[in-house]
């Protein structure tokens, strides 16, 4: 979409204000001219742009910068992080990827690294800056156009990269069912977001509807900001996030039902309340089963999708693979898409962790930092990397990733014999 | 299918509990069954006594090396760790608790079983502060050594 003459930009997440202009956008969009806004448009010229600053991207800075190239981070937030930020449990994993440790704890030291690194002149870090579009280069260098933002004033750069990796995460899928564009209707990581980032309580009483990892977490911790959890729903027959996430809600009281789910909201201008429905074997609601039950807020965490859109902007090669969450870059072990110098790490590219998307970040930083010449032993660091994440992949939690990932690899293979 | 994949809770026939003699001495029991990609547990022991044959496989404790100390509990992301004693029949049981408010030491909680119902009384007896933490020791009757999961602070 564009806004005020701005395109791409994310209109569920824009400030909201009147006499603002929204329009729909075609697949391309031209640059906005430098009289945009009465300010003068910056330049940046930089071996690195990294896209993202959440675990992928600040890792995939940190990596590219220790070899010697010149990176810049860029962030629609006005903080680094990502999704780490909102984060206030342990993660797993192992030593090397900080198990045991709070994700906005490793958000912090990953910033306290960059920051060494913004010192040295090494890194330069661009926050409240959306990157707007892809842009015909000159050469061998590719161009994007970056809104900062001043409070409600934006200056335009122009970036211009021989590299860039997009670590850009994801978007929340949404579920259809009648009530769902009610007030009260959050996706899970919005609720995270205004809990744990903003300090606001999103409701009094709500069903989660997911028994992912996600849908599991963010309960918990919904109980944990004082907020009753009525129930989690789920319409797979087994619960798909870890025991150990379920078992720490189940003790805290919180039933969990298996083979059901959400069939409608009601409530008058608001959720009032909403109709649960038991699953049979074939998905389908069985008759009678239905149950209302009293609550506010109804939280989905039904899965994630990939954001894509600049990757296909830039014109790489995008395939369909459900395991990985939706349309996807095709990439090779490098992280590196069909088109040389541009490269995608993290949820982007494929539904993940933050675990592996920190490894990827890292696969994708040394392996442009390399191919821009930058070796202070990076290929000894890009063989260990890519052993880690095989390492990590390996369980059966990894299997979907592991699934997605070899997928990409074959469909590259046949496309590029 | 394991019927805690459903539910959530798991029933002592999936675990691998210690004897008395070894409850006596206070020993670790982990309730993490799965095979997920975490081992933080097994770098946190002094003497060795977690075990994983590779970083996606269910930790293993060995109830014999286990001298008790409790450094595995506050670290694992998992809540899963309960180091349990049993002495003149009463049983000391650490945990985390991720809650506010935090109780103070000789104070009465409601004690739950993995369902989240309440199956008796406890008394707090150590409250230890591990950065954002709370590792916390209960003291309730023997035979519920086995049952209780979680504390409930009243505020
Ligand atoms: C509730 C919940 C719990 C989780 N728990 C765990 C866990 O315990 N362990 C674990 O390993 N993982 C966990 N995850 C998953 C983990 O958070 C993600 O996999 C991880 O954050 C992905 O990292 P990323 O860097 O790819 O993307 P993100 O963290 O999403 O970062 C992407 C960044 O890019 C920015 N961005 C996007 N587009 C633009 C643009 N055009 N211009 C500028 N900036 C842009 C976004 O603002 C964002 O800051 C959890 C996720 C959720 C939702
Ligand atoms: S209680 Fe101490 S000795 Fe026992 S398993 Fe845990 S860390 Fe090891
Ligand atoms: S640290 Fe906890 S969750 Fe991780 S493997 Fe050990 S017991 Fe399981």
């Amino acid at each position: 979409m564009r806004v005020n003459g701005i395109p791409n930009v994310r209109t569920c997440i824009a400030p909201l204000k009147n006499d603002i202009k929204v329009e729909i956008q075609g697949k391309y969009a031209n640059l906005p001219d430098a009289k945009f806004k009465e300010n003068p448009v910056k330049t940046i010229d930089i071996d690195i742009l990294v896209v993202g600053a959440g675990p992928a991207g600040m890792c995939a800075s940190i990596e590219a910068a220790n070899q010697g190239a010149k990176v810049l981070l860029v962030d629609e937030n006005p903080c680094v992080g990502g999704q780490l930020i909102k984060q206030t449990h342990k993660f797993f994993g192992s030593k090397h990827e900080k198990a045991g440790t709070r994700g906005i704890q490793i958000a912090k030291d990953l910033e306290n690294e960059l920051k060494e690194l913004e010192k040295k002149g090494e890194v330069t870090v661009l926050l409240d800056s959306t990157v707007i579009g892809y842009y015909e280069g000159k050469g061998k260098k590719y161009k994007f156009g970056v809104l900062k933002r001043y409070g409600y004033e934006g200056i335009l750069h122009e970036i211009d990269c021989k590299s860039v990796i997009f670590a850009v995460g994801a978007m929340e899928n949404m579920l259809l069912f009648p009530g769902n564009d009610l007030p009260g209707v959050y996706g899970a990581g919005a609720v995270q977001t205004l809990m744990n980032v903003y300090g606001v309580k999103p409701g009094d009483k709500v069903i989660m509807v997911g028994a992912g990892n996600v849908g599991l977490i963010v309960s918990y911790q919904l109980l944990q900001a004082g907020i009753q959890v009525d129930r989690v729903v789920e319409a797979v027959p087994i619960i798909g996030g870890y025991h150990v996430h379920a078992a720490k809600l189940r003790r805290c009281g919180v039933p969990i039902y298996t083979s059901y789910s959400i069939k409608e909201v009601y409530g008058d201008g608001k959720v009032e309340g909403a109709v649960v429905v038991k699953l049979d074997k074939n998905w389908q609601p069985v008759k009678g089963s239905e149950e209302k039950v009293d609550c506010d807020t109804i939280c989905l965490a039904v899965g994630l999708t990939p954001s894509t859109r600049l990757l296909s902007q830039v014109g790489v090669e995008m395939e369909f693979v459900p395991e990985a969450g939706g349309f996807v870059a095709l990439h090779n072990n490098s992280m590196q898409t069909t088109v040389k110098g541009v490269y995608v790490a993290g949820d982007s590219s494929g539904i993940e962790e933050a675990s592996t998307a920190m490894i990827e970040g890292k696969i994708a930083g040394v392996s442009a930092a390399l191919q821009l010449s930058y070796d202070k032993k990076a290929k000894t660091l890009k063989k260990q990397y890519i052993a880690e994440l095989e390492r990590l992949r390996d369980g059966p939690f990894g299997e979907k990733p592991r699934v997605a990932k070899n997928k990409i690899k074959k469909l590259l293979e046949k496309k590029h014999v | 299918m394991y019927s805690y994949e459903k539910t959530g809770i798991l029933s002592k026939k999936d675990l691998k509990l210690p004897s008395k003699k070894q409850l006596e001495k206070g020993v670790a029991i982990i309730e993490c069954v799965q095979e997920i990609p975490c081992n933080p547990c097994v770098d946190s022991c002094p003497v060795n006594a977690i075990s994983m044959k590779d970083v996606n496989a269910p930790p293993i404790a060995d109830y014999d090396k286990c001298i008790g100390c409790g450094k595995c509990i506050g670290i694992c992301p998992g809540l899963a760790i309960f180091l349990t004693k049993i002495k003149d029949n009463k049983a000391l049981i650490t945990l985390q608790y991720e809650f506010l408010p935090i109780p103070e030491v000789e104070t009465k909680v409601k004690a739950l079983d993995r369902e989240g119902n309440v199956v008796g009384k406890a008394i707090v007896k150590k409250v230890v502060k591990e950065g954002k933490t709370m590792v916390i020791a209960i003291e309730a009757s023997a035979d519920l050594a086995m049952d209780i999961r979680n504390i409930r602070v009243d505020s």
